[in-house]
């Protein structure tokens, strides 16, 4: 099965996101913890998105949420019609640098790349298309 | 939903949080800290019943402890295991004062 969901690319809109990913997780019985790291990759491409991929315009946000089996796992993908990026090319921080050579922010891209399996990114028919892949 | 309870003795600001530290909830424990931060010398955020952590989150506690500068002081305590997991991809268990 194939889940969408079509919502305006707007950090006010993250609740709604959140829960339309935990509501299918908790249907296809994932636990707690994988269900939190997910949700954790979520929240951060999607503020990402909101934040950058429209600038000071309106846009949309569309995301895909398939659940497959063999190996059971989870792929979620997002797109949007904004400005050309990709956020797995950008410079990773210094995880280990000193706290007065830490940049504020930076880390939310990091993150879901973390907490993810597969992370892969293209620009096709005029769209940022990411996906998101973590095995159960 | 993030719940914030704050006491304030001898110089030392004490948060206790409890729920999700999101991009949402961060900015409601950045308006807390913009209060207190430049009259206490000492921060102390307790993060045992904190369930969630994002980069939202992660800025706040970095930006409070360059903040407080080399006058100041800020701790966090009782972290739990789900938040240490993050405090550790980050590199964060190495900047932060953790007791």
């Amino acid at each position: 099965m194939r889940y969408k969901l079509e919502t305006e690319a707007s950090v006010k809109k993250l609740q709604e996101v959140i829960d339309f990913v935990e509501g299918h997780l908790e249907a296809a019985d994932c636990n707690t913890k994988l269900s939190m790291q997910i949700c954790l990759a979520v929240e951060e491409i999607f503020v990402n998105i909101a934040s950058y991929a429209y600038g000071d315009e309106d846009g949309l946000a569309i995301m895909y949420l398939e659940i497959f089996d063999e190996p059971l796992s989870v792929v979620i993908t997002f797109e949007d019609s904004g400005i050309p990026y990709n956020p797995l090319a950008a410079a990773e921080p210094d995880i280990n640098a000193p706290i007065d050579k830490r940049r504020i922010g930076g880390l939310g891209i990091f993150l879901a790349k973390k907490m993810a399996d597969e992370m892969t990114y293209r620009h096709e028919g005029g769209r940022n298309i990411l996906t998101f892949k973590k095995l159960f | 939903m993030l719940d914030i309870a704050k006491k304030i003795e001898d110089g030392c600001a004490y948060f206790t949080l409890e729920g999700r530290l999101d991009t949402v909830t961060s900015s409601e424990l950045e308006n807390e800290l913009k209060d207190v931060l430049y009259d206490v010398d000492e921060v102390v955020f307790d993060l045992e019943n904190l369930d969630y952590i994002s980069s939202a989150g992660l800025r706040v506690l970095l930006s409070t402890q360059k903040n407080i500068g080399e006058e100041g002081s800020m701790k966090v305590v009782n972290v739990n295991d789900t938040i240490m997991e993050i405090f550790d991809v980050t590199g964060f268990t190495d900047i932060l004062d953790i007791e």
